[in-house]
């Protein structure tokens, strides 16, 4: 294989479409007689349903129904199905579609009002009565894992879901034996994820075929398939899910939504189409958030900075349901010793039922809180110790010779964890290098004559990337002798549109133009699973590069058969099959596709199968692990507490680079909401449960005006696990950002400043911290 | 609900229409007349997602109303490409990956249009203030402040 665009930094094919508003979103499509939803939801964060009064409301202008769920009794009833069974979870803790007796969050959907406009359908919504029965509600998880507390949900016996322990290893023997031993809690706090695209759903039942089509806004369009077929008790295969252009996922749209099911449901019973598009207020009360955690560890190290064994406790914000099952704290514990050789690991979550929007994984999912906690405790040894920080790292990280390396901890499926390649204390030297740490007190003492406070944060990762089981992808030569490779796998931005398109044109020797890429439609590839877990350039990849090795093989050996030449002595390039090195003697793929293809009466060539085609599925056994150190200076005002990220630099390895491209793309982006994550983003409510932030004047996302540009280095340490030797890079960028970030904040306030605990910061933090330290007087 | 006739230029051509008097441009525009180019990412005037020119201006099409653009020029991302050629700007965006998922790309189109036939030799840093309201989950902006720097520098104005 000519390697022509694998690894080449070509632009994407899907930005023509997408830069002229030709995108297509899922409320970008109109359907004649189609209805539009609005949601009645629920205003209280606690509470039990007395009665829904719609009289009003449907008398209104251009109300068609309003259904609540007993109208849906003779369709379907129950809780939706469990995304993620877990054996510590026997009773699933998901929503039904519509909500039964008892509201267990603010904006909880309750009633779903069908008019002829959405604009209608608002105000029908606006109209509708609720007389809900308050009970005592409990917004924090820390207050609801306490005895006592009010309980999120009146069936369940207590706010404590599940217990999950990870680790390994005697702590206690390591502990005992250890030079040192240090007790730190953490507040990581709960975040928003914030596609641009909210969520979305139209669904229409054709009267032909009873197929029920959802275009949905999903990362796992084939899990709604699954689920609302088991929920509908309907065959899969007369359920058609599409997800065209998504505007960006980061986690919360891999979730099946109650919405999802409301919306089909009501298409199902009105027989006409129905359209719901989420609105920024609802994706603020309605849509899964994340990050929110409490944990006490204690770490024990050694006299020269070696970190050797950690134990704790974590309180887990779970919010009010599980929609994912425990998939959110089975990743947080998934995540330890990230890049650190630990003697032992002893820790056990709690996960609390809130009354809060529930959390699924964002970006990330709990990685980003491992790091933070890693990394916060190698700079709290080091200044324990008054050593270097990269010293506690370098003694304590798993070396490049150890590798392939099992960490002791379990993978979900309960395979042992092992990092297959790597040299993170290389990255850690190259990120160093790159940011001119030996440079960077001579630039903290310019900044201080200006009157601010520079700081230098690092911080480093491992990333569990490749998520098995698998994607699968068929790869198809048209009798035109284009390409045509479909796959499960969605996209939400990613381009995957491109970068699978690359795999396919150098495998088989074709221009990229003349290759598309179908994604995530069920109609038009049988099984996938979710874009989540950087995952898709590993499953899916690995499957488009398997599939067109097939037909590679095929048309090689059609060829061979025509030209009576032997298999070594043909290539694939330029479209067509040719012979090594004798320029005219061909046979193009578009001819073999077409004899392929058949002709009535006509046999075969050499009793060959027919389509110049193939199907494969990577099975991904064994996780991929990308890493990345991370170092930026931070500069802070000491006259107002604000922190500005001036410079942001990564060493980021995550294998073979299929484009640098959009592999660049992906780890800025990260760091950007990770930046957010250390600085501006919160989500508060109040004690009653009332979110507090529900527009953007309150709740803060990063801007171009506050964001440094971000530099970025690879490395490229081939995976041996899977045949393009790829490893993930969706989430690489945010998982260390915040803790880089506040590693730099605690740097610049100086060697008095307190240990830094938390994010985001803010500005009057910032301010108490400086008093504190004494660093605002001395700047 | 009352609805009113409007005249307006959209993308060059002279169009009339009608919306009710409620209707926000940004919704008139993607479901009145079907240009579903402009996005809708907040409807309170923070995302930037639907910016779209009015006479000149760089205006969010969710804090206007539809009947308040009688008698005026419009111009949406879907009048940036002439004859199947993507506008220097637009080429920029794909050459420097200025866009991930295309959710917020329209308005970030609008945006810099607007800005940089006003400035056409910005710095990176007016660059970034002049998107600083217009939100990307995806990019981390890189590519986007790359971008216009490129655009504006292949219009020759640029030292
Ligand atoms: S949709 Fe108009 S600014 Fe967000
Ligand atoms: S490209 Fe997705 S929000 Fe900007």
């Amino acid at each position: 294989m000519s390697a022509r665009y694998f690894g080449a930094a070509v632009t994407r094919v899907e930005d023509p479409r997408l830069l002229t508003g030709r995108g297509r979103y899922v409320d970008d499509s109109e359907f004649p007689g189609m209805l539009h939803a609005a949601f009645v939801r629920a205003s209280v964060a606690h509470g039990r349903i007395r009665s829904v009064d719609t009289g009003e409301a449907s008398g209104m202008p251009g109300v068609v129904a309003i259904y609540t769920m007993a109208d849906f009794a003779g369709i379907a009833q129950g809780q939706m199905p469990p995304m993620a069974p877990h054996p510590l979870l026997p009773t699933p803790i998901t929503y039904h579609p519509l909500a039964v007796e008892e509201v267990r969050h603010v904006g909880e959907a309750i009633a779903i009002v069908l008019a002829d406009d959405r604009a209608r359908a608002e105000d029908a919504a606006a109209a509708v009565s609720l007389d809900i029965e308050e009970l005592p509600a409990v917004a924090d998880a820390v207050l609801a894992s306490k005895a006592g507390a009010p309980r999120a949900d009146s069936k369940r016996p207590s706010n404590i879901a599940a217990t999950m322990k990870a680790g390994f290893s005697d702590c206690g023997a390591v502990f005992a034996k250890a030079d040192h031993v240090l007790t730190e809690r953490f507040d990581i706090h709960r975040g928003g994820c914030h596609s641009m695209e909210c969520r979305g759903v139209v669904a229409s039942v054709d009267p032909h075929s009873d197929v029920l089509t959802l275009s949905t806004s999903s990362q796992s369009p084939y899990m709604v398939r699954r689920h609302l077929a088991t929920y509908l008790n309907r065959d899969e295969s007369q359920i058609h899910i599409m997800t065209p252009d998504v505007g960006g996922g980061f986690g919360p749209k891999a979730n099946v939504y109650p919405e999802e099911f409301a919306v089909a449901l009501a298409a199902l019973k009105t027989a006409r189409p129905v359209k719901w598009i989420e609105d920024r207020q609802e994706h603020f009360v309605a849509t899964t958030q994340q990050r929110g955690q409490v944990w006490t560890l204690d770490v024990a190290f050694d006299h020269d900075g070696r970190m050797r064994a950690i134990r704790g406790h974590c309180v887990h914000d779970n919010g009010a349901y599980a929609p994912y099952g425990l998939i959110l704290p089975a990743t947080a514990l998934a995540s330890f010793p990230g890049p650190y050789a630990l003697e032992a690991l002893d820790l056990t979550i709690d996960v609390v039922l809130t009354n809060l929007v529930p959390t699924s994984p964002v970006r990330g999912a709990c990685r980003p809180n491992a790091a933070f906690l890693l990394e916060r405790l190698a700079d709290r040894i080091a200044r324990h110790l008054g050593i270097d920080r990269q010293e506690v790292r370098r003694r304590s990280f798993v070396r490049a010779d150890q590798m392939p390396y099992s960490t002791g901890m379990k993978a979900r499926d309960g395979s042992p964890i092992s990092y297959d390649s790597g040299d993170y204390i290389a990255a850690l030297d190259l990120v160093l290098h790159k940011i001119d740490a030996s440079g960077f007190q001579a630039r903290r003492a310019a900044a201080a004559k200006r009157g601010k406070l520079l700081g230098l944060g690092i911080a480093s990762c491992v990333e569990d990337t490749g998520l098995g089981p698998f994607e699968g992808a068929s790869v198809r030569v048209t009798p035109a002798g284009k390409v045509v490779v479909s796959t499960g796998a969605s996209s939400q931005g990613q381009g995957h549109r491109t970068a699978l398109a690359q795999i396919a044109a150098d495998a088989l020797g074709v221009d990229l133009n003349d290759v598309r890429v179908e994604t995530a439609d069920t109609s038009k590839f049988p099984l996938g699973m979710s874009t989540i877990a950087s995952r898709i350039a590993v499953t899916a990849g690995s499957s488009v590069e398997l599939a067109s090795q097939k037909v590679r093989a095929k048309a090689i050996a059609f060829a061979s058969h025509k030209l009576e030449v032997g298999e070594q002595d043909l290539e694939l390039e330029g479209g067509a099959v040719r012979v090594k090195g004798v320029p005219g003697l061909n046979v193009s793929l578009s001819e073999i596709s077409r004899t392929l293809a058949g002709n009535v009466g006509m046999s075969l060539p050499g009793a060959m199968e027919p389509d110049l085609a193939a199907t494969a599925y990577f099975n991904s056994t064994a996780l991929t692990f990308a890493y990345g150190a991370n170092a930026c200076e931070v500069e802070i005002d000491p006259e107002t507490g604000d922190v500005r990220v001036v410079r942001y630099v990564v060493v980021h390895d995550c294998g073979k680079l299929i484009n640098p491209l959009i592999v660049d793309g992906q780890i800025r982006g990260g760091v950007v909401h990770g930046i957010g994550n250390a600085l501006f983003e919160r989500m508060i409510y109040d004690e009653a449960g009332q979110p507090l932030t529900t527009t953007y004047a309150d709740y803060l996302l990063p801007l171009a005006s506050e964001m440094p540009p971000i530099e970025i280095h690879h490395m490229e340490t081939p995976s041996p696990r899977n045949p393009i030797g790829v490893k993930g890079a969706g989430e690489g960028g945010t998982i260390p950002a915040a803790a880089c970030v506040i590693s730099a904040v605690e740097n610049a306030l100086g060697s008095n400043a307190p240990f830094i605990h938390l994010h985001p910061i803010s500005p009057q933090q910032v301010m108490k911290w400086l008093e504190l330290s004494g660093s605002a007087a001395q700047a | 609900m009352s609805e009113r006739h409007l005249t307006f230029t959209l993308n060059g051509e002279r169009r009339e229409a009608s919306a009710e008097t409620r209707t926000h441009l940004a919704d008139f525009l993607r479901h009145g007349l079907g240009l579903t180019g402009t996005h809708v990412g907040c409807e309170h005037g923070v995302c930037g997602a639907c910016t779209v020119i009015v006479d000149g201006a760089p205006v969010r099409s969710c804090l206007m109303l539809a009947v308040q653009i009688d008698g005026c020029t419009v111009e949406t991302v879907e009048g940036l490409a002439t004859g199947g050629q993507l506008s220097p700007l637009q080429q920029a965006f794909a050459d420097h990956h200025g866009l991930q998922c295309g959710f917020c790309t329209p308005g970030m189109l609008m945006t810099l249009e607007a800005f940089l036939r006003v400035t056409p030799s910005p710095t990176q840093q007016d660059v970034r203030i002049a998107i600083s309201g217009n939100t990307c989950r995806c990019t981390g902006y890189q590519g986007i402040v790359e971008a216009a720097l490129t655009a504006a520098a292949a219009k020759g104005s640029r030292p």
